[in-house]
């Protein structure tokens, strides 16, 4: 038996779906083109075979996701990666917070922004603008959403310009969507088994 | 169709093309697009399975009001939406003595206000209701994409109202 990870990490564990995933080799053509399933890409997560099980909207979510995560303009790549983990932290979705998190400090080549998240969450002692940032995440992320007009004033007096809000909020809202999917279909397990 | 005419962007009632901005919410036009496409692949899909449209209506209308955002609420209860499916809008019906209907409202319910707390038992739950597993998986798209459409409409209206 393969152990459930309960802890955040930046080592992404493996995904063990609670939905049998769809097998490849029965795919129809509406879920072979949701999947992107190419003659060069036969590689498919069971994560996104689960996913299959309803093509229709796996098919528009993928685009999606994409065009929200990288954009070009508007807030980084590591601050939307910051939104991501601070929304995964919200709903402890290890997985999620694993991927991110470890993105993140791919990019910035500073592994204690996420140290200090992952062990204070909202409280961690980061610089204003991030602290501003991951704040705002954190507290859309509930339900209802918690964010005021002191939040977005917190923004502006970080430096946050419009479009970088705009690209905060749809990265954040865009984990309240990921996280829903990955932290109730599966379980986040060690790879060492 | 322009941005502002997207239900997404429309949950914020004061964006018009006058807006401050506007100019940020045109660059990202193709986004707002692609959330109109998931909105309809989630709630009016050629291939509904065994969650029909009502359901799907009466579903995202009760989530939106558990997030607060009534007007995407009251649009989504204006989908055509049977008699018996109307009930399952109210965040107060509970599904009463309909089995299929409570496990789906319980699941809804968890998920949208607690996600952290969904446990393997959970999805067997659904299971033991006699939810298929492609089902489940409807279930959890839906459940996902309004939580995802709610919070992209408070941050909207709450920068909207700031800028």
């Amino acid at each position: 038996m393969s152990r459930v990870i309960q802890d955040f990490t930046t080592t992404v564990p493996f995904w063990q779906p609670r939905v049998t995933p769809i097998d490849l080799d029965d795919a129809s053509k509406e879920q072979r083109e949701a999947l992107q399933v190419t003659p060069s890409n036969q590689k498919v997560s069971e994560y996104v075979l689960v996913l299959a099980r309803d093509a229709e909207t796996l098919k528009k979510r993928t685009p999606l996701f994409n065009a929200i995560m990288y954009n070009r303009g508007g807030m980084s790549r590591a601050e939307r990666e910051l939104s991501a983990t601070g929304a995964s932290v919200v709903n402890h979705c290890v997985y999620c917070a694993a991927v991110h998190a470890s993105r993140y400090n791919q990019l910035t080549k500073d592994v204690t922004v996420m140290e200090r998240v992952f062990a204070d969450g909202a409280t961690a002692k980061l610089d204003v603008r991030q602290s501003a940032i991951l704040k705002f995440a954190m507290k859309l992320s509930r339900t209802p959403p918690e964010v005021t007009a002191d939040d977005m004033q917190r923004l502006r007096d970080a430096g946050l310009e419009s479009d970088e809000i705009l690209d905060l909020i749809m990265s954040t809202s865009l984990f309240g969507w990921a996280n829903r999917l990955m932290h109730t279909l599966g379980d986040p397990v060690d790879q060492s088994e | 169709m322009t941005v502002f005419s997207n239900t997404t962007v429309r949950c914020a009632a004061q964006l018009d093309a006058n807006h401050p901005l506007a100019a940020a919410l045109e660059d990202r036009s193709a986004i707002f697009a692609m959330t109109e496409q998931a909105q309809d692949a989630a709630l009016r899909p050629r291939n509904s399975g065994g969650l029909s449209h009502s359901e799907r209506a009466a579903l995202a209308s009760r989530m939106a009001r558990l997030n607060g955002e009534d007007s995407l609420a009251d649009h989504f209860a204006s989908f055509l939406i049977d008699g018996n499916a109307a009930k399952i809008a109210d965040p107060t019906f509970d599904g009463a003595s309909n089995p299929r209907y409570a496990a789906l409202i319980r699941h809804t319910d968890l998920v949208t206000r607690d996600t952290k707390s969904v446990t393997a038992a959970d999805i067997t739950e659904l299971k033991d209701a006699g939810i298929s597993e492609d089902d489940i998986v409807r279930l959890s798209e839906l459940v996902a994409f309004v939580n995802y459409q709610a919070r992209v409409c408070r941050g909207l209206r709450l920068l909207s109202d700031v800028s």
